[in-house]
């Protein structure tokens, strides 16, 4: 039998149906792969005991006929998502030992799918990064390696992207099949596209937000990590659906997108926005996307070129937007009642506050705050918070005109392979720029994946992603399918950790 | 706009977050490149667009006014760095 | 409009105050504005409290239904602009009875917007006729929680039960101009609260407080700076922050010193004002739509249900008692001014109505008097405080509107006389008792029976021969006497008008 941790979800399911192997086994295997990683530090907390208890479950129902969508199948859960009875942190010190005493609803759904959990997974604090450098409990390393040929140091640590670096990383590494991850401005991508395996934001309101620590209301969805869009789609249908208990919730049905996938793009249209080819686009990200842009043709869709204008405004309103509701949204952390509390000698409630939100906060986190604090006081609002809503109302709309003439469209996921850890975190801005492809469709709530595309001349991972519009994640998960099975991407992490 | 020392302060007074005097400092020069930054959305033409209000078109549910939650202090107070007598516990406040 | 004449009489000569009132009414619903949980009164602290009113992470709003209805109703009946497109915004601020670091509250679009109440001309009062009080929104929010801070020496306690409970903030113009036409307007406005039945009214369980907003100025001259003094809990409290408030600002302008914009806070025990320092710094609220919420858009039928669903509201009932039912404006406003009253005395009227056979302006001014002369006589007397039946609507444990009817039946029938009647309610009053079997059962019907009558005359005349003479002799204010001694011969149930028929015929 083949290591069971290189299995795919469909491939454990499916294995596990057959006969091949019990639950039990394959949670073993991958508690092992996790027990052995400790150096990618891509948990914060191990829960073998979980993944084994729901091994059993499902060996018990497997026994008894009465299987689940995910039995069988053991998952990471990116440390944003409240879990019962397991530390929920946001990887930031203000929550460190905070135990939930509710599950959220996307991390409910899945376990009763019979998936079981193998721990909680790093991230950037409160999702904020797009490296996995700014969380309490330390960085996560990608296992990713450069190939040394040009000199570049092939043994310089790589950032796994962010915020679902935990998520990213752990995949890659086989320390699980598939996790789940948030994507406010493209963390689920960005970090997907760094580590060579796929990742899906559905549309906004897919996928319930109670239960997952807020960062920005307007923006945050989950969606799956894992790596092919088989994998993507299984896992999407068993996290998405209607929750009336949160207000944005979309109240439609979850579609059998698992079923619904076909590489078949006759008839289809991919549009590619000439705004995405911005000066100095990196060669390598370049000829990726022009090879997706071939397979694609070659899966029979036409490609036509649209325009999205307001492109370049997406990263500046998008960096209003998310610090403002982050700064309301993290208000929350006072210290009265969870968390950390910092009271020192003689303080006050007020000073107790500012004690406790300097003390538990990371840099980040607190610059965000100042930011999104600054953008909404009185006299600057309308200047920043409205002109950004403005301009995020055009974004949308240019993505419906584009829709009007295309299916889906083709574009880099990121800028630029994998960076060193380290590279760009003296200059904030430097660091944003990294999500400029990712974050025009959060601000659309647009259903946008990214899948592996090929390696950069050092041999990282590229990917490429697709955007569609508004519900239409078939559509997404299938241009995503047609480039999967022409890319041919097969490399891997070599095992260093 | 651009902000200086006092702003950074008051900001970050204001957002409860205790700063010292080179922590500041050095926010200000970042603050400063982020502000310059964002405020290229001025040259937007937003002439008649309506700031978004829902990203995806979807409108508000109401409940219905029916007792389905509380009950639930032992939950409530589970995490609370200090809870005495079933209330929370923070530094006497006068006001 | 007249306009009001209430001065602050200074050194440098007299003061006019300007006041507005931004009225917190607590919306009656079962469950909270944004959770599921109870909103009932006096619970065990933190025990109504949904992980969402504590906001823990990752917990969400979902608004409940009935607490816009109440607040859409509340907007019809002072004939405000329902806004069919509102918002809720996120008013920043840091605070232990705050667990979200933020209030759900509404700025930019509120539910209901301008509007208008009259307030009653009270001569007494310095009111000297009608005066329309602007209303210029009202929106829906959350309340705080509650902070303790006399169980422990250097600790506060945080209570959560109430956060998240929906209030109305009620927002008038600054158009009132004295004390008396504050507490007018609070009074008004809690009398159309109940009759919406949107909020109890109750100020001393904290369901309605008012914030006073408080300025002076010389007459004619603009708006001075204000001050707001926050959760004023009685009428006679709001009407002595403004006392208060109006002369010290007026010997802080006087004496070369100018108003702070500032929070403060009153002091029942003293009846003063001071400044609220745990607020000092909290003008900057950071609005912005909250996130977590999509638009509220209401449908035109929703807001039709809601007109339908209006009873007759106290300005309109006073108009139909005056113009129909021929009261004074006295009794009219007397009846109107408490909901409940008010429904029992229709209710009185109609079973009156009923009873006697009789049309409702006949009877109705027997109605108001068994109202307002006995019931409330009685009240007063025994020094009860009434509530009201839930399910049948009468007050519990005094007379119902059946036994009010049919004792007024047995006055307009002329089997009870004056007297009598006064007898009959006194001793039914606090029982179930009909009056009917009352009278029957002590045999107090009064009698017409001329024989029994013509019987105690013969009796009473032969008594008193000297005084027969005296009468006949010219000495006419006599009669009176007959009568009385007749009456109290009869043990008071003899009809009057026959006794003084009688009378007449036997002294000739
Ligand atoms: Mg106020
Ligand atoms: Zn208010």
């Amino acid at each position: 039998m083949s290591d069971l941790t290189d299995l795919t979800v469909a491939q454990i399911r499916d294995g596990f149906r057959a006969g091949d192997f019990s639950a039990r086994e394959v949670a073993e295997a991958f508690n092992a792969n996790v027990a052995a990683a400790k150096a990618l530090n891509a948990f914060i907390v191990e829960t073998p005991e979980h993944a084994l208890a729901a091994a059993g479950q499902a060996d018990k129902d497997r026994a008894a006929g009465t299987l689940k969508p995910l039995s069988g199948v053991p998952i990471g859960m990116k440390d944003l998502f409240c879990t019962q009875g397991v530390q929920t942190t946001a990887a930031s010190h203000m929550l460190e030992g905070f135990t939930p005493t509710y599950e959220s609803t996307v991390s409910a759904k899945l376990w009763d799918a019979g998936a079981g959990m193998l721990g909680k997974l790093n991230l950037d604090q409160f999702a904020m990064g797009s490296s996995n450098e700014t969380s309490y409990f330390g960085n996560v390393i990608s296992p990713w390696r450069r190939a040394d040929a040009n000199g570049l140091g092939g043994n310089a640590p790589l950032a796994p992207g962010g915020s679902s670096g935990g998520s990213s990383s752990a995949i890659a590494a086989r320390l699980c099949p598939a996790a789940t991850g948030t994507d406010t401005g493209g963390s689920i991508r960005q970090p997907a596209a760094f580590t060579g395996i796929s990742g899906i934001k559905p549309t906004y309101g897919r996928c319930s937000r109670w239960g997952i620590i807020a960062f920005a209301s307007s923006l945050d969805q989950a969606g799956p990590m894992a790596r092919d869009v088989r994998d993507c789609a299984i896992m999407l249908e068993n996290m998405a659906g209607f929750d009336p208990k949160d207000s944005t919730s979309l109240d439609m049905a979850v579609p059998q997108w698992e079923a619904g996938l076909s590489a078949d793009m006759k008839g289809k249209k991919v549009g590619i926005p000439k705004e995405y080819r911005v000066e100095g686009l990196d060669a390598d990200v370049a000829r990726v996307w022009d090879a997706g842009i071939a397979w694609l043709k070659d899966a029979g869709a036409e490609i036509v070129e649209v325009s999205l204008p307001h492109s370049k405004y997406a990263l500046p309103a998008y960096y209003i937007i998310a610090p403002a509701e982050a700064s309301s949204n993290l208000a929350r952390y006072d210290g009265v009642r969870y968390g950390l509390r910092e009271l020192p000698e003689g303080a006050n409630l007020q000073d107790m506050y500012a004690a406790t939100r300097a003390a538990g906060f990371g840099a980040e986190v607190k610059r965000r705050i100042i930011i999104g604090t600054y953008v909404l006081s009185a006299g600057f609002y309308d200047a920043y918070y409205t002109q950004a809503q403005k301009v995020r109302t055009l974004i949308a709309r240019d993505f419906a005109q584009a829709f009007e003439q295309c299916d889906v469209i083709l574009a880099p996921t990121a800028p630029s392979a994998a960076f060193a850890l380290g590279d760009k975190t003296a200059d904030p801005l430097a660091m944003y720029l990294n999500d400029v492809f990712a974050v025009p469709a959060s601000l659309a709530g647009l259903p946008a994946m990214s899948v592996p595309g090929g390696l950069s001349k050092d041999g990282l991972p590229l990917g490429l992603q697709i955007i569609g519009p508004a519900f239409d994640e078939q559509a997404v998960l299938n241009a995503g399918l047609a480039i999967e099975e022409r890319a041919g991407f097969t490399a891997r992490a070599e095992k260093w950790w | 706009m651009s902000v200086d020392l006092t702003t950074v302060k008051k900001v970050a007074s204001l957002a409860r977050l205790a700063v010292s005097e080179a922590e500041a400092e050095a926010l200000v020069p970042e603050l400063n490149g982020i502000l310059d930054w964002v405020e290229q959305l001025g040259e937007v033409d937003v002439t008649g667009v309506e700031p978004m209000t829902a990203v995806i078109p979807n409108h508000l549910r109401l409940r219905e006014d029916v007792v389905t939650d509380g009950n639930v202090r032992d939950k409530v107070l589970a995490n609370a760095p200090q809870a005495e007598h079933g209330f929370f516990a923070v530094p006497k406040v006068i006001e | 409009m007249t306009e009001s004449t209430y001065r602050i009489a200074g050194a440098t000569g007299d003061w006019e105050v300007v006041i507005g009132l931004e009225v917190h009414a607590q919306v009656v619903s079962q469950a909270k504005l944004f959770s599921g949980a109870a909103t009932a009164f006096g619970a065990e602290p933190n025990s109504q409290v949904s992980l969402v009113d504590a906001a823990m992470p990752g917990m969400l709003p979902v608004p409940n239904k009935e607490c816009i209805r109440q607040a859409v109703r509340t907007g019809l009946a002072i004939n405000a602009q329902i806004n069919k497109w509102s918002r809720f915004d996120r008013k920043n601020y840091f605070y232990a009875d705050l667990p979200q670091g933020y209030q759900i509250s509404q700025l930019y679009h509120p539910l209901v917007g301008e509007g208008a109440l009259t307030i009653d001309a009270d001569e007494k009062a310095g009111i000297p006729e009608d005066k329309v009080i602007g209303i210029e929104r009202i929106h829906v929010e959350q309340d705080a929680g509650k902070l303790m801070h006399d169980q422990h020496p250097t600790r506060s306690y945080v209570d959560l039960n109430r956060s998240g409970v929906a209030l109305m903030e009620i927002v008038s113009r600054p158009d009132m101009r004295s004390p008396a036409e504050a507490g007018a307007y609070v009074r008004k406005l809690r009398a159309i609260l109940r009759y919406v039945g949107s909020c109890d009214g109750n100020m001393e369980e904290g369901s309605m407080r008012a914030d006073v907003n408080v300025s002076v100025r010389k007459p004619g001259e603009e708006f001075g700076t204000r001050t707001e003094t926050k959760n004023v809990n009685s009428v006679r409290f709001v009407m002595a922050t403004i006392e208060y408030e109006a002369r010290r600002q007026v010997d802080v302008l006087e004496s070369g010193g100018r108003i702070v914009q500032e929070t403060r806070l009153f002091n029942p025990d003293t009846g003063t004002t001071r400044s609220m320092r745990s607020k000092e710094d909290a003008h900057d609220y950071r609005y912005f739509p909250d996130p977590d919420l999509l638009p509220l858009e209401l449908t035109d039928s929703f807001i039709e249900d809601c007109r339908h669903s209006l009873p007759e509201l106290p300005d309109a009932k006073r108009r139909r008692y005056v113009e129909i039912l021929g009261l004074t404006a006295y009794q009219a406003g007397e009846l109107t001014a408490e909901v409940d009253w008010a429904i029992y005395f229709d209710r009185l009227v109609e079973r009156t109505s009923l009873e006697t056979g009789k049309e409702a302006s006949e009877i109705a001014k027997r109605c108001a008097n068994l109202l307002l002369n006995d019931i409330f006589g009685y009240l007063n007397k025994f020094g009860v405080s009434q509530g009201m039946d839930a399910v049948t609507g009468e007050p519990v444990g005094l007379i119902s509107t059946a036994q009010g009817a049919q004792l007024i039946r047995l006055v307009e029938q002329g089997i009870l006389s004056g007297p009598l009647y006064k007898q009959v309610f006194e001793a039914i009053a606090a029982t179930p008792e009909m009056p009917a079997d009352y009278v029957e059962r002590h045999g107090l019907k009064q009698t017409s029976d001329t024989g029994a009558i013509d019987a105690a005359i013969a009796k009473i005349l032969a008594d008193n021969e000297d005084k027969v003479a005296q009468y006949k002799g010219g000495k006419e204010a006599l009669f009176g006497f007959f009568v009385g001694q007749t009456m109290k011969a009869m043990q008071g149930k003899a009809n009057p008008g026959v006794v003084n028929e009688l009378l007449k015929k036997a002294l000739g």
